[in-house]
């Protein structure tokens, strides 16, 4: 048996090295490409949305076409109704049915949950408009708030379901066998125990269904449908602050351009900020060594 | 068995006796002892009522979800049925939409669906795949936290908020600088004909494609780190480069959930109403050009919903929902097989 | 204080498989018994079943005769979540609840049985973590510190001083020490040389010389079965069957 010979090791070949940087540079150039439209938004809603800031946007209602002035107080407090009956439908059922696949839904049924938790995730938000018209509007024969938050709410229940789920799977079983011991029912135990160890990501959870749906505008186009004066009646048309961007974006009229911009930087403010309040609030109710 | 009398006491390798309890019954002041009887003969009420119906207020809930996504389907179907009798089959590519006669076609927002969506994809996908290799396989660590934090941050920002900018920013932008620009050196190829008023399907596909970028990168990046670490030293000790590396190793195990990934990002992207409703055009016209307006399938029933006059214009515009809506399910469905299959779990991540 | 246990007939199984075997076995009030045995021949098992614990696990199920003291834990009206309310059980590994403070755990069980006095749980507390020998180290820090920042041994003194604070009448401990350090581990055998004055312990060990320190009896258990069951001192110096003696000097398990 003749020894074989170690083979000739050639140095790294020009033409590998070249694509091997390329391949990096073309990298580094689309993370640069995607952080600039990022850049850019938020650089323009805040120099156009600054400018058209002022006390009266905050508080007034929109004036007619022509008027300078002028706000939109209507829709930002609009808006909070219609997202907090969205809450109130979205966070029970979402909370409810991700308990019922952590706890009790090991099963087939949990599986067809499941499923269809994920397919109504998945639903364009504007086909939920129409059935929320469809469901609500149409026999309620007007526009509410009403209906506007049973749609959102809707969109809220796949994303809250899905946190609590995880969030509860995450709690270890000895922390459960530990309540049993102690003699503690399971309807107890479930809701004292193991969803409080959970409490932080399922708020949090809920908190990111709040953030997006709080800037959903498609499914409100006919079912809360916008409303130009102040109106507190969750049965009437309700003004919502996406709707209003909308409405104003499209405008020929320049001083609602401006107006647009000052209602986009007021969304994101409020989004953002409910977001981290929330994120705030639930890293102070944490103990020492929690 | 019965055991033995049991015996005094054992000798006992434990020396030290802990200094609790000492007399205990003596120290007991009363408080205690009442305390301790009540706890005694405490006896806890039945948990056999309260347990089963709060078992019954889960499954409701749950029950809910289910029936929600029956309903929404039901409805669909039901209100969709005067126009499906008056038209059949042929809805669906019928190019005429004219509301003031009675006629209604759909090819129009089925062909602008299609091609804002599949335009996004074409300029989303290397973005967000390049973004997400170099997060994950390139990116210094410090970075990497905040690079992704901000790409996630796109995700947060809201449909109209997009629009709005496109509106004001990205179609002036095109109008003045990008299509003159690619009027003169790609006319030949037929897409980039026409006057240049930057709204148009350029506009809505590149403002999709920034949409959906972050849907993509995220679910590549998740497949992309569940890639095994053995896979990627075992081409690296064969000599490979870095790219090499990435592209033998890693890439090739992620591919299919990449795909996934791309899939999720098109169904997004079909069912996005507002940035696109936005600077479409909003004109039901099939042209080749790029330049020239459209309208997507989204954007017409977010336009006409609210104004149709007479029922069958109403049937007609649910009609284009329901399509719709099975589109966006098959996409969707297709998309999470192939993501699962790669992660092998539920992600959260796939919901941003 | 505290009460007998007497067991007959006992069967368990997970599914399909019978993993208990008509156990009879009579438990002393107010002494320390030990349940000796290799991986998986049914201690933790009939230990479970003792408090209804071992029916939580799905497909599990448990038929027989148990009674503690007076209670019939599994006649026909008796309610598993009561029998475990009189019944203290501490597992192997400590499982503090993580989001509760340290007076919190230990008030878990008064709180969730309809406790409101709270000069009376105060007093309960102290008593309970005095009797688990933790007072000292944590009486400075019961509402500021979480019951999960403790470091091992302290978290199953916690543990056992919460399922005390509820007053069973029989403490089962399974496997209390196997997760701690040797000194923890001396530390609870004297707790529960201690505790046996009030309450009747059944202690499931895989370590021979803990149960020859602590128990006054063992029972041996092997593939689901009890072979013997006697003083601690017969069981390790002269075991009547032979499967017993091959396990105590160590010829298998």
């Amino acid at each position: 048996m003749h020894s074989i010979a170690a083979p000739a090791t050639k140095p790294l070949s020009l033409g590998r090295k070249l694509v091997n940087h390329g391949a990096t540079a073309f990298a580094i150039l689309t993370a640069m490409l995607v952080l600039v439209p990022l850049m850019a938004i938020f650089v323009y809603l805040l120099i156009k949305g600054v400018g058209a800031l002022n006390w009266a946007f905050l508080t007034q209602t929109p004036k007619p076409v022509g008027e300078a002035g002028g706000g939109m107080a209507n829709a930002i407090v609009g808006s909070g109704v219609i997202l907090a009956i969205a809450s109130l439908i979205g966070i029970p059922l979402g909370i409810g049915s991700g308990i019922y696949l952590a706890e009790y839904g090991r099963n087939r049924f949990g599986d067809i949950v499941r499923f269809t938790a994920d397919v109504l995730n998945g639903v364009p938000s504007i086909v939920i408009g129409i059935a929320a018209y469809s469901l609500v509007v149409v026999p309620q024969k007007h526009f509410s708030a009403f209906s506007g938050g049973v749609a959102l709410g809707i969109m809220m229940i796949p994303t809250v379901a899905r946190a609590t789920e995880e969030m509860l799977l995450m709690v270890p079983n000895a922390v459960r066998e530990a309540a049993f011991g102690l003699g503690i029912p399971k309807w107890r135990t479930t809701l004292s125990i193991t969803l409080r160890t959970a409490s932080a990501g399922v708020i949090t959870g809920c908190m990111l269904a709040f953030a997006r749906v709080a800037g959903e505008t498609a499914p409100l186009l006919f079912t809360a449908f916008g409303n130009q004066f102040w109106n507190l009646n969750p049965n009437q048309p309700t003004a919502a602050l996406p709707l209003q961007i909308f409405v104003y974006a499209i405008s020929p009229f320049d001083e609602w351009h401006k107006q647009a911009w000052a209602g986009a930087l007021i969304l994101i403010i409020l989004i953002v900020g409910a977001v981290a309040a929330v994120r705030v609030t639930v890293s102070r109710g944490r103990l020492k060594g929690a | 068995m019965n055991p033995p009398q049991p015996l005094g006491e054992l000798p006992k390798r434990v020396t030290s006796i802990p200094t609790l309890a000492k007399g205990e019954h003596q120290r007991q002041p009363r408080g205690v002892i009442a305390a301790l009887e009540k706890i005694r003969h405490s006896r806890p009420r039945s948990s056999r009522t309260p347990d089963a119906l709060f078992r019954f207020i889960i499954l409701l809930s749950a029950a809910s979800v289910f029936g929600i996504v029956v309903l929404v389907v039901w409805e669909l179907i039901a209100k969709s049925q005067l126009s499906l009798h008056q038209f059949g089959i042929k809805f669906f590519w019928g190019q005429d939409w004219d509301p003031v006669n009675g006629s209604f076609g759909a090819l129009p927002f089925i062909y602008g669906t299609l091609v804002s969506s599949f335009l996004a994809l074409l300029l989303a996908v290397p973005l967000s795949v390049g973004v997400a290799v170099f997060i994950t396989e390139m990116c210094p660590q410090g970075l990497r936290a905040i690079i992704s934090f901000l790409v996630e941050l796109l995700a947060a920002v809201p449909s109209v908020i997009y629009g709005l900018w496109a509106i004001f920013v990205l179609a002036p932008l095109l109008r003045d600088y990008v299509e003159p620009f690619l009027s003169k050196t790609l006319s030949w190829t037929g897409l980039f004909t026409g006057p240049a008023y930057g709204l148009g399907m350029l506009a809505a596909g590149i403002i999709l494609a920034i949409m959906i970028v972050p849907i993509i990168a995220s679910i590549t990046r998740e497949v992309l780190v569940a890639v095994p670490q053995n896979q990627r030293e075992a081409v690296l000790a064969l000599g490979a480069t870095r790219w090499e590396m990435i592209r033998m190793g890693v890439l090739r195990n992620a591919r299919i959930g990449i795909v996934g990934g791309i899939i999720l990002g098109l169904g997004r992207a079909l069912g996005e109403t507002m940035a696109v409703t936005m600077v479409i055009g909003n004109r039901p016209d099939i042209a080749k050009s790029l330049f020239a307006p459209g309208y997507t399938m989204a954007s017409v029933i977010a336009n006409e919903f609210s104004e149709a006059t007479g029922d069958l214009y109403l049937s007609a515009l649910i009609e284009i929902g329901l399509a719709l809506f099975i589109v966006t399910l098959i996409v969707n469905a297709l998309a999470r097989l192939l993501v699962w299959s790669i992660t092998g779990g539920q992600s959260a991540r796939a919901n941003a | 204080m505290g009460v007998a246990i007497e067991v007959r007939e006992l069967n368990a199984w997970y599914g399909k498989n019978l993993a208990l075997k008509s156990i009879d076995m009579k438990v002393p009030a107010n002494h320390v018994t030990a349940v000796i045995g290799p991986s998986g021949c049914g201690k933790s098992t009939f230990v479970r079943c003792l408090n209804r614990m071992h029916e939580t696990i799905p497909e599990a199920r448990a038929e027989g005769d148990v009674k503690v003291g007076e209670m019939d834990v599994y006649g026909g009206g008796s309610d598993p979540v009561e029998v475990r309310r009189r019944i203290g059980m501490v597992f192997q590994k400590p499982n503090p609840f993580p989001t509760m403070s340290i007076y919190g755990n230990v008030a878990a069980g008064l709180k969730l049985n309809g406790f409101r006095n709270r000069k009376q749980m105060d007093e309960l507390v102290e008593r309970s973590l005095r009797l688990a020998a933790l007072w000292d180290e944590v009486k400075d820090n019961l509402h500021k510190k979480s019951g999960a920042s403790l470091s091992g041994g302290q978290q199953q003194r916690l543990c056992i001083a919460r399922a005390l604070a509820v007053e069973p009448e029989v403490l089962l401990m399974d496997e209390p020490a196997s997760a701690l350090d040797p000194i923890s581990t001396s530390k609870i055998e004297e707790l529960i040389f201690q505790l046996k004055q009030h309450y009747t312990v059944v202690i499931v060990t895989h370590n021979m010389q803990q149960a020859a320190r602590v128990a006054e009896l063992t029972g041996f258990f092997l593939m689901g079965s009890l072979i013997e069951y006697d003083k601690t001192e017969k069981i390790f110096t002269n075991p009547a069957d032979k499967r017993t003696e091959d396990y105590v000097t160590g010829r298998f398990g």
